[in-house]
């Protein structure tokens, strides 16, 4: 038997065992080539514009050479040793009670303050439903209808918003982009589709966690937000709680459009498992983040706070295409243990007045090191752009490092372009004033910190500000020292 | 003399390779306020650290004793709890982190060592009101950054905010009078005053008699060399002020 007809024959049976009811169902056998990515795009039931698309993004993927940063030091992926689907996960296969569960990951839901029957889904343990969200999301999705507002999984909009679908995949992040992006475009599995229509202010923050399926998304995971002239929208990703997942490597994709006058505020607090002490079992996360002003007096911001991975290669970024449109990044990273974080922006200035505010904080601990890349670009038409760049770096013991690299390409000489950096350390003396005043040194290292990131937080939806507050805590526990 | 808050004997210390106290004796009674002067580099913030437990000071002999319980078994951390706060020579800037926000931590933290529940949002902030009022600080310093810009004089009123919202049983305040203007000496003067009490101890470290006009002290010390080589009544210091240290100094050497 070829190998073509052995995935067919997967293929073949893995229908039977119907995808679409998503209850048992099978992998694909590990590997890559055009047949796997057909096979995807077939499980899904695609219609061929998207079959199409998949397979350029393959061809042009196979001559693409994986990237070297001279910061991350990363083994190597071994492409052919991943599986590209996996349905939803048999329930089988995880613990069976909390009882099961690493008393440590229990430990941290627990300071977290994740609501107890939540514990139970992020930990993997086989739940029969999504308990009270359900009803939650119920209510959300009819606030939203109401409003015009389709807010659902990426292959949902594939199925019943072709269209729509058709029109912008690709056009902010196109396959060729680079070498994650472009693996993604061949493979994507599912993620998350929004439109909102003209003139509307989307009536609630969206966030993942209430849409039903959120989880298992997979390792390449593809997000596509459209915002029509006039509209706004509040997004967030991502989940405080560490997540824990087999799979090494995560190559997502976020498109975001942003019509004339639209706004789209995007904040991500992500929880990555960073591995053990030794950096053994972290994820690779490499995530190619866009957004496209492409309106008039449209703005993009992106707000993100960073904890996990064993690396994350992130740099959401912003082209300012319409005149007089606002780019905006916010972050917050750590590297603790061994994690390397690379993360940065770039803002793509093209259009005339339009103004872009970059505020990085990275804070390193134990062995970390932290990589800020940014890129500021004036294009000859960006008359009278504008860019203010902060980035400030906290730097938690003796063995960690942080590096700054802003490049800056001017090519309009009526461009202001402002660039601020700082390093400090928190200091004996800071901390031994906290004690003084009876508050430990662990809450005293934590308020400092929190100190460091606020003009971050406070850009974060109320609700998010305090869970990144918490998860910073306990992500830096017991690193200074 | 009454029960003893602080009850120091023979201590010695060492810091950055140096013996700066050396054989330091000293008792502090409820109720009382002492003052420590003394010559530069004399030894009086090094006290002032060790008793507040800073790290890098080696205690190489002697005892301290805090309302009857041994001081130096305790965290830094845990001796605040206990009631013991310094007024620092120099507060340090921490950016970003709230003023009020520091302080009702400090104030929470001291209430869950004595078994109180956490402080009531709105109470606190109308005993901090009504502190700086007393204290003439502008409402704008709750939410700037902990010391953060501020001026020295401003900082040290700061110090004294702080002590009058947490109430130490046993205050150290270190040169809380210097870099202050006249008339702010006098309200960080009536602030201190305030918290005199029977259950309470201050020791103030000053070089200025200036300030014990202000605030009467029950006793005077002379520290030199790391040790009190003498110790007297107010008169004391109005002594140092007309004749300097070295009378003093001399004779101990
Ligand atoms: N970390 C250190 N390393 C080395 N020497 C130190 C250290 N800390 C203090 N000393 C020395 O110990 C001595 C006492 O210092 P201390 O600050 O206690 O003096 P002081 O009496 O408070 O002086 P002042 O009146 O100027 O505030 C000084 O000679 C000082 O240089
Ligand atoms: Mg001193």
């Amino acid at each position: 038997m070829t190998e073509t007809a052995d995935i067919e024959k997967l293929v073949g049976r893995a229908y039977q065992h119907g995808f679409v009811t998503d209850i048992e169902s099978d992998s694909l056998p590990p590997g890559l080539d055009e047949d796997v990515v057909r096979a995807i795009s077939r499980i899904k039931g695609e219609p061929s514009f998207l079959t199409e698309w998949r397979l350029r993004a393959f061809r042009h993927w196979q001559a693409m050479k994986q990237p070297q940063w001279a910061h991350l030091r990363a083994h190597p992926v071994d492409y052919q040793a991943i599986s590209y689907y996996s349905a939803p996960k048999s329930k089988a296969d995880g613990p069976k009670s909390l009882d099961e569960v690493d008393p440590k990951l229990l430990a941290t839901y627990e300071k977290l303050g994740v609501p107890l029957h939540e514990r139970a889904r992020l930990a993997g343990v086989a739940v029969d439903a999504v308990f009270d969200s359900v009803s939650v999301a119920t209510t959300f999705k009819d606030r939203l209808e109401k409003a015009g507002v389709i807010f659902c999984s990426f292959s949902e909009a594939v199925r019943k918003h072709p269209a729509l679908v058709e029109r912008y995949l690709g056009t902010v992040v196109p396959y060729q982009d680079n070498f994650y992006a472009c693996l993604n475009s061949a493979v994507f599995s599912d993620g998350s589709f929004v439109y909102i229509p003209p003139g509307v202010r989307c009536p609630m923050e969206l966030s993942t966690y209430f849409r039903i399926n959120a989880t298992n998304t997979g390792q390449f995971e593809r997000t596509l937000i459209v915002a029509a002239p006039g509209s706004h929208v509040s997004y967030l990703e991502g989940c405080t709680a560490p997540m824990r997942d087999e799979n090494q490597l995560h190559a997502a994709v976020v498109e975001l459009v942003a019509e004339d006058d639209a706004q789209i505020k995007y904040s991500t607090v992500q929880n990555w498992y960073p591995g053990d002490e030794n950096g053994i079992g972290g994820i690779y996360n490499f995530v190619t983040k866009r957004g496209e002003c492409r309106g008039r007096n449209s703005k993009i911001s992106w707000t993100q706070v960073e904890t996990g991975s064993a690396i994350t290669w992130k740099y959401p970024s912003c082209v300012l295409r319409g005149e007089g449109s606002v780019g905006e990044f916010y972050s917050v990273a750590t590297a603790t243990n061994l994690q390397q974080a690379d993360t940065g922006t770039k803002m793509i200035h093209v259009g005339a007045n339009t103004r872009s505010t970059i505020v990085s904080k990275g804070i390193s601990a134990g062995r970390g090191q932290n990589a800020y890349r940014g890129l500021v670009k004036i294009l000859p038409s960006a008359h009278g752009a504008r860019n203010f760049t902060q980035c400030d770096s906290l730097l938690m013991g003796s063995r960690c490092g942080a590096h700054t690299f802003p490049y800056v390409e001017v090519k309009n000489p009526t461009a202001t372009v402002e660039h601020e950096a700082s390093t400090s350390k928190i200091s004996e003396d800071q901390l031994f004033y906290c004690m003084q005043r009876g508050i430990s040194e662990e809450d005293a290292i934590n308020m400092i910190v929190s100190g460091f990131c606020k003009s971050v937080f406070k850009e974060l939806p109320m609700e998010f500000a305090v869970e990144a507050q918490n998860l910073l805590a306990v992500s830096l526990e017991g690193s200074v020292g | 003399m009454s029960a003893p808050i602080l009850s120091i004997r023979d201590l010695r210390a060492r810091v950055g390779g140096r013996d700066v106290l050396d054989g330091l004796s000293l008792d502090v009674g409820a109720g009382e306020v002492h003052a420590i002067m003394g010559p530069n580099g004399s030894g009086k913030s090094t006290l002032a650290y060790v008793l507040a437990g800073r790290p890098g000071y080696e205690i190489t002999a002697g005892s301290v004793t805090y309302r009857g319980e041994d001081l130096l078994k305790l965290e830094p951390e845990e001796r605040a709890r206990a009631g013991l706060f310094l007024g620092f020579q120099y507060p340090v800037e921490i950016p970003g982190v709230n003023n009020v926000y520091l302080l009702k931590a400090a104030l929470n933290a001291a209430r869950k060592h004595q078994g109180l529940p956490e402080v009531d949002a709105f109470e606190f902030l109308a005993v901090v009101r009504e502190k700086m009022k007393l204290m003439q600080m502008d409402e704008a310093f709750l939410s700037r950054g902990v010391n953060e810009g501020f001026s020295g004089g401003e900082k040290k009123r700061n110090e004294i905010l702080q002590m009058l919202v947490l109430e130490p049983t046993l205050a150290l305040l270190d040169e809380t009078d210097s870099g202050l203007d006249i008339d702010a000496l006098k309200v960080v003067s009536r602030g201190v005053n305030t918290l005199r009490a029977p259950q309470r101890a201050i020791v103030l470290v000053t070089h200025y008699q200036r300030l014990l006009e202000h605030i009467v002290p029950d006793r005077v010390h002379v520290l030199a060399r790391g040790r009190i080589v003498r110790s007297g009544d107010r008169d004391l210091a109005l002594e140092l002020e007309r004749r300097g240290y070295d009378w003093i100094t001399g004779a101990a050497a």
